[in-house]
């Protein structure tokens, strides 16, 4: 089970905090399938949301596909979502730890970082360079 | 007992002596919403909650709650109506006992199996005099004898503002629960913007006296648009879109508009804005010295 967190001052609507963690939680895998997504009240009485924000979020992630929600029994992540196998996820991590520890090394500051690994996911660059 | 209108104002006023509290004041609140309404101290926020509960009545216009008059249809009314009023004004001298007690004789409807769990639930012991509890466990306590009551509809008159914002948090928490589990219309006043943003989904912005805004949230802030462009008179601007309030600095004019439909004027820069924007802008629209020295403002405030 995951658990939510709202920012506020994030300018990003609340339903769309919920929505993007969701998929991130399933991306990094902390999330499989058939895993069950808190219920709206837990949601609401832990960060005192209204609950339309929530059912808002869940439908969209619906749409998507990602989850689905059965009726009278709660929201699940959909069976044969793909999903990358844990292992593979840490293993991607470390080597990424090591690209952060060179990176620094070198002198480079954490925003520094963080530019040259958004400009070089940015799907243009990559078809670039393949 | 469903009504798809759970609180409608026409022309609402109520006078003490001389003085309007609130005048001409005409609003929806729409069933199964959670409705802010905001406005600064003295706008008439009280005064429109206690007339929804028969406290007080009208000097002029209607009041309807579900679909009947507050004062002459109270009997039947004020069973399906809870009102938790302002710093929370139980009798300091009970115990939570007795203070269930009560609001079990007092009401013709009360769960008191809820009451007892979500006391229980809070840490609260029944010997637990009232007076000795902290501000945030008496707006608990207050809370759950609304609740417990199973209304249609929960008024709550600045219900956080005396409260740290962890107690804050908790309240708003359990009472978002509530409205979870039983699709209750909740109308809360408050001026803590932040607070409104996350629990509620509909707005009433009262201001001297009078309803300014009134709507959905996501499509008020949807409407709303700042622009920033050149020094410049608001007119060409105003024609298409209602401008809420204009700024003017030697080179710069700052307009706050509703904008209807798009704006595609090249000559202004565009901003989206915030609930709080909103509401600020619309709080200064009312202010009457504002309004003398703004004829623009006084097409706003109908």
């Amino acid at each position: 089970m995951i658990e939510f967190h709202v920012e506020a001052r994030s300018g990003v609507p609340t339903y769309l905090q919920i929505v993007q963690q969701v998929r991130q939680a399933v991306r990094l895998g902390l999330l499989q399938p058939g895993d069950q997504l808190p219920t709206v009240k837990e949601v609401v009485g832990h960060l005192a949301i209204n609950p339309n924000t929530v059912l808002r979020a869940y439908r969209e992630l619906d749409v998507e596909g990602l989850v689905e929600g059965r009726r009278g029994v709660g929201t699940f992540v959909t069976e044969g979502v793909t999903v990358l196998p844990p292992d593979e996820v840490a293993a991607l991590r470390t080597s990424l730890q090591q690209w952060v520890r060179r990176g620094r090394a070198a002198g480079l500051e954490d925003e520094h970082l963080s530019a040259l690994f958004a400009e070089t996911v940015r799907p243009s660059t990559i078809s670039r360079v393949a | 007992m469903t009504a798809p209108v759970a609180l409608r104002a026409t022309g609402l006023g109520k006078r003490y002596g001389a003085r309007w509290a609130l005048r001409d004041c005409t609003l929806e609140v729409p069933a199964g919403t959670v409705t802010a309404l905001v406005g600064p101290n003295g706008a008439g926020k009280t005064t429109l909650l206690q007339m929804a509960v028969g406290l007080s009545r009208p000097s002029a216009g209607s009041l309807e709650v579900l679909g009947r008059s507050p004062r002459d249809e109270a009997a039947t009314l004020l069973p399906h109506v809870g009102f938790v009023a302002q710093d929370f004004p139980l009798p300091r001298g009970f115990t939570i006992a007795e203070t269930l007690k009560l609001g079990r004789r007092l009401n013709t409807t009360w769960d008191d199996a809820l009451a007892s769990e979500r006391l229980e639930a809070l840490g609260l012991s029944p010997g637990e005099v009232v007076g000795h509890l902290s501000g945030g466990q008496r707006a608990q306590v207050a809370l759950t004898l609304a609740l417990a009551k199973r209304p249609e509809l929960l008024l709550l008159d600045e219900p956080v503002a005396s409260l740290d914002p962890l107690a804050r948090h908790e309240f708003l928490a359990t009472l978002m629960e509530a409205v979870t589990e039983t699709g209750m219309t909740v109308i809360l006043s408050s001026h803590i913007v932040a607070d409104l943003e996350r629990v509620c989904d509909h707005l009433v912005i009262l201001s001297h006296a009078r309803t300014v805004l009134a709507g959905s949230i996501d499509d008020l802030v949807a409407e709303h648009r700042l622009l920033t462009g050149p020094r410049t008179d608001a007119e060409t601007v105003a024609r298409v879109h209602q401008v809420v309030r204009e700024r003017h600095t030697e080179r710069q004019t700052t307009l706050l508009v509703r904008a209807d439909g798009h704006v595609y004027d090249a000559a202004w820069e565009l901003h989206e804005v915030g609930l709080e924007d909103v509401v600020l802008a619309y709080l200064a629209v009312g202010d009457p010295r504002a309004v003398a020295a703004d004829p623009q403002r006084e097409a706003v405030a109908r």
